[in-house]
Order: C-alpha cells, then structure tokens, then sequence
C-alpha cells in the first residue's frame, strides 16, 4: 500500500517537472502554431547552466533556479526574434526541419563542451533524505519539487488571468488578427511568451538533473514526452497540460516500477491510445 | 510540362550507378547501402513530396522489412532472398495499411505524434523481444541462397550491388508510372488543396490510405535489401534518428521529385561516410547546420538548384 502511494507521488513529482518544462512548448503550438522540436533543448542547457554554475562558482541550487530562468528566456528572446520568427507561416515540414536542425546542433554542442556523460548535481544537505508523512516515506526533494511547480503555475494563473499582459496573450490566442485590430502588439506577446516558455523550460532543466538526468542525448530523449504533454493535453492549455503532463509522469514511474520488462512501451502505447481517442487532446481547442 | 516520356537526362542519371560498378570496384558496399536507403527515400518522397504527409515515423516500415527479412533467414531458416524481399514488403505494407487510418485523421501535430509513436513502440518492442531480435546486439547469422539460383552473395558485394540497383531501378519505375498516372495527378491535387478534391470526386481519405499503403511496401522491401545486403539488422532500423536523417535526404534532394529522393540519399550518404569517419560530433552540428540554412535560404533543394540552374542557362 505505501509503495502504491510511493510511486504515484514519484509520478506526480515527475509530471509536475514535465509540465513546468512542457508548458512552454503547448504555448509554442498553441499560440503561434509552431511545433518546436527543439524545446527540449533549453531545458537542457538550463540543466548545463545550473551545474556549471554550481561546480564552477559555488553558487548554491536553488539560485541557481532563478538564474537559469532568466538566462534561458533571455536566450529564447533572441533566438525568437532572429530565427523562428522567419518560419511562423511555414508548413509543418519547414518547421520539423529547422527545429531538428535546431536539436542536432545543440546537441554535438553540448557534446563538445561537456562530453556525453551524465553530469553530477549535488543537492543541498536540506533536500536530501525522507521525511514521513501520514507514515509514509516521501523524498524531500521530490516534495520541493512538487511545491516548486504549485507556486509557479499559481504566479502563471495569475499572470494570465489578472494582469493586463494576460488578457493580451489570451487575446492573442483567441483570434490572432482581431487582437492585433484592437492594438495589441501580438509579434511582443508572441516574444515575451517565448521567453517566459523557454525560461520555464531551463527552469525545469534546472530543478530536474536530479530526477530526468542531463546529458547531451536529453533533448531527443525527452522530446517525446514533452510533445507528448502536449499533444494530449491539447496545445495552448495550461490545465491541460497539467493533467497530461500528471497522467504521463504517474503511468511512466508506474509502468518502470511495476513492469521494468515493458520499459518505454508502456509509455507509448498509451500515446498512441490517447492521440487516437482525443485526436485534439483532452482540452482540445476547437478551431 | 511533364510527362510519362522518358527524357535522355534520366537515362544518364540511371548510368551512373552503372558507371559507378565498373569505376569504384572497392566501395560496392557503401554503394549498396547507398541503392537500399534511395529506395527507402523514395518511398518517403510518395508520402511527403507527392501526398503531403509528414512522417516522423517511416522507418517503422523500413525496420519492419528488415527484420521480417532478417528472421526468416537468421531464424527460420528462409534463405531464398526474393521471397524474403516480397515478405519484407508484404508485412510493412499490412502495417502501412493499418498504421494509414491513424495517419490521415487528425491534425498534422496529431500526425506527427502518431508516426513518431508508431516509430517508437516497434523499436521498444524490438528492443524488449531480444530473444527474436537479438535486442541491442542486433540480429546476426544470416545467411543468403543463390538469386533465382544462380547467383551466390560474395564477401566483395558484387552480387549484391547489382541485386540492390536492379531492385531500386525496377520499383523506381513502377513508382514513376504511378507518379504519372491520374492516381499520382489525385495525390498532388490534394497536397495543393484538400478541401476541394472531394468537389471534383476524388475520394481523398481512400487515395492517401493507398499511397500510405504502397509507401510502406516500398520501404519494408528497402528495409529487407539492406537487411540482406549487409546480413545484419540492427535495432537503429527503427530509430527516430535513421526517420529523421531520411526526411533530410529527401528534403535535400527536392521533394516531390523522385530523382530528388535518389540524389539525396545518395549525397547525404557519401558526405556522411566521409565526415562521421572524421568525428560523429562534428558530423551532427553540420548536418543541423544544413537544415537550418536549407529551410531558411534553399528551398526545392538540390533539384530546385539544379532546376534554377538549367534555367538560367536556357534564357542565355
């Protein structure tokens, strides 16, 4: 019975980590209808980021958190505005093409400067260990995580729901050219919602060494889950992306725990049940 | 405009893999490989150059080949290699037709992450049966009989090149004839406009489950050539990485233009077997570096390039 609670906590932990990296991509394909294969990719220099500046210059884990978002989106600002700004009218193949392209050479990049071993994080003395509750044993990083991606997902509802930049980006996504009629900047909320996307993405590349690995295969590795995420939760959601991403993390930790055997399997068979039954996603927006 | 004729450039291109036979004597091997993963590219051209469909996915169909090849010969003891080839064929085409009713629904997001998926679960699958498959190690021992019983597989690949480019060229001409036909007309007819086929009474879910069908045949009988040619399956038949780098070679070439497809596996395949011996690392920046640069700055390709060239050269 604690195992049961066990391992759907290590799920929950895990699929809050995939959303916090996932939601960036659902706003991607929801809002600009552009598929970014590439996105897996911030998340893992965000990852390279955070141990860099930990083994390099001490600075301890959690701010490196901070840092990582803000470098990261700072880098997803330009990367918006001088590349993929070009291909926002392009066909879906265009587009696959130059974010794999995108993939590939941030991959031998990061080969080139760390080489392909899995890379060391040493987590603070505070998040080591267990502690009981309701007699059982939960990891306390895993909980700081979970914890993490509640208050942020809390900042991003309000920020979408309260402050005058959201109504803008909600604007935005509900018809493209009446927002911009309206005066709406929408090429600026495309940018700054890059930015937060991919910021969030080093975020979690960041928090999550521990739990996802880093090495110079991780943007392939989980570019699956991530479009995964994304694709089932119907793009341009933020609850859908959640509980995607919540379903994908419990079966995925379940399946290895249970059936080690099956392996990935599990993971995509159930893919390919969902996208069959919800062909837009769970939360699909009907255009 | 085009037609079913065949133009004397084209019979020139097809004597370059023969002129290569008697020139190259010591990479029949490479060029083997080379004629197997052309066909794989030309069956990826009917889908994505002629039907629109991007495919994250196609060598599901290529890896299905392969092993259905590589299981009757290393495990059952088939050695015949045509009807090998024709069972490569046969299942990936049962799979390609099945795998088609998910393909053509949905939005291309939707199938993107079906193909891929597809893609994903026969190489788990192929993965976790290591009895079969021999898992990561790969399936070995296989052994091939005589072609029609005449002639044997030699360690220098003589066979096995001829074998390769007369199974390329004869399916290569098949696929032109289908290309030319109203059935190809169809399939580029809703590539440009998919609303308005159904107006001229072109049942379009129909044609794309049969071009889908077809495309997976061509490339389980590509999948079962190489698996033969090399004696050798390895689980990267069904990576995500052999889909992706086939997507370059036909963009590369030109899609939508089956000698496009040819060129580029062709010249993908070369510059590969010349920069990977040099360091896999650099070879992956290049190769991203080339995409990027080809969806921003060349679009058609090499055969667009060719194309613009030829016509420049006729205003002179």
């Amino acid at each position: 019975m604690s195992s049961l609670v066990g391992v759907l906590f290590d799920g929950v932990a895990y699929g809050a980590l995939l959303f916090l990296i996932s939601l960036g991509l659902s706003v991607t394909m929801g809002l600009m209808n552009f598929i970014n294969l590439a996105h897996g990719a911030f998340a893992m220099f965000g990852g390279y980021l955070a141990v860099w500046l930990m083994t390099r210059w001490g600075v301890p884990f959690v701010a490196t958190l901070p840092i990582a978002f803000v470098v990261i989106g700072a880098a997803g600002a330009v990367m918006e505005r001088v590349l993929y700004r070009r291909l926002y009218g392009a066909s879906p193949l265009d587009q696959v093409l130059f974010t794999i392209g995108l993939t590939f050479m941030s991959i031998a990049a990061a080969t080139w400067f760390w080489g392909p071993s899995q890379q060391p994080v040493i987590l603070p003395a505070w998040l080591r260990g267990q502690v009981s509750v309701l007699g059982v044993d939960l990891g306390v990083y895993r909980l700081f995580l979970v914890a993490f991606v509640i208050v942020v997902s809390v900042l991003l509802r309000w920020l979408i729901e309260r402050t005058r930049f959201g109504s803008q980006v909600r604007a935005a996504v509900d018809n493209r050219e009446a927002a911009a009629g309206l005066g709406i900047r929408v090429d600026r909320v495309f940018t700054l919602m890059f930015a937060l996307g991919t910021g969030l993405a080093g975020l979690g590349g960041a928090l999550g060494i521990d739990v996802l690995g880093l090495d110079s295969s991780f943007p392939l590795k989980f570019m699956v889950y991530f479009l995964l995420v994304v694709a089932v939760g119907g793009a341009g959601t933020i609850h859908g992306a959640a509980v995607a991403a919540i379903i994908l993390g419990i079966f995925d930790v379940a399946g290895k725990y249970y059936v080690p055997q099956a392996g990935a399997f599990i993971i995509y068979l159930l893919m390919v049940v969902l996208l069959i039954a919800f062909p837009a996603g769970l939360f699909g927006r009907r255009h | 405009m085009e037609t079913g004729r065949w133009k004397p450039a084209e019979i020139a291109f097809w004597l370059v893999p023969v002129a290569c036979y008697f020139l190259f004597p010591g990479y029949l091997v490479l060029g083997s490989q080379i004629l197997a993963v052309a066909l794989f590219a030309l069956s990826l051209d009917l889908i994505l150059g002629y039907a629109g469909i991007v495919s994250l996915g196609h060598a599901a169909f290529f890896g299905l080949g392969a092993y259905t090849a590589g299981l009757l010969s290393a495990r059952w003891g088939w050695h015949e290699p045509l009807s090998a080839l024709a069972a490569g064929g046969v299942i990936a085409a049962a799979a390609g037709f099945l795998a088609s009713f998910l393909v053509v629904r949905g939005s291309d997001l939707t199938r993107l992450m079906v193909t891929l998926g597809i893609g994903l679960l026969l190489y788990e699958a192929a993965n976790k049966a290591a009895f079969l498959t021999g898992g990561v190690d790969g399936l070995s021992g296989m052994a091939n009989g005589k072609i029609l019983g005449v002639w044997g597989f030699g360690l220098r690949g003589h066979t096995a090149y001829v074998y390769s480019f007369t199974i390329l060229l004869i399916l290569f001409v098949l696929v032109r004839r289908l290309i030319h036909s109203p059935f190809g007309l169809s399939l580029r007819g809703i590539r440009e406009g998919r609303k308005r086929m159904p107006a001229i009474g072109a049942p379009v879910m129909w044609r794309l489950v049969a071009v889908y069908t077809v495309a997976a045949a061509i490339a389980g009988i590509a999948g079962a050539l190489l698996a033969q040619t090399t004696q050798f399956v390895g689980l990267d038949v069904f990576s995500f990485q052999r889909s992706a780098e086939l997507m370059i070679m036909v963009v590369l070439g030109g899609a939508g233009r089956l000698y496009g497809a040819i060129l580029g596996a062709a010249v993908f395949m070369i510059v590969q077997d010349y920069l990977s011996g040099i360091n896999p690392v650099y070879w992956q920046f290049w190769l991203g570096l080339l995409l990027v640069a080809m969806v921003l700055l060349a679009r058609g390709g090499l055969m667009g390039a060719l194309d613009a060239l030829a016509a420049r050269a006729k205003r002179r």
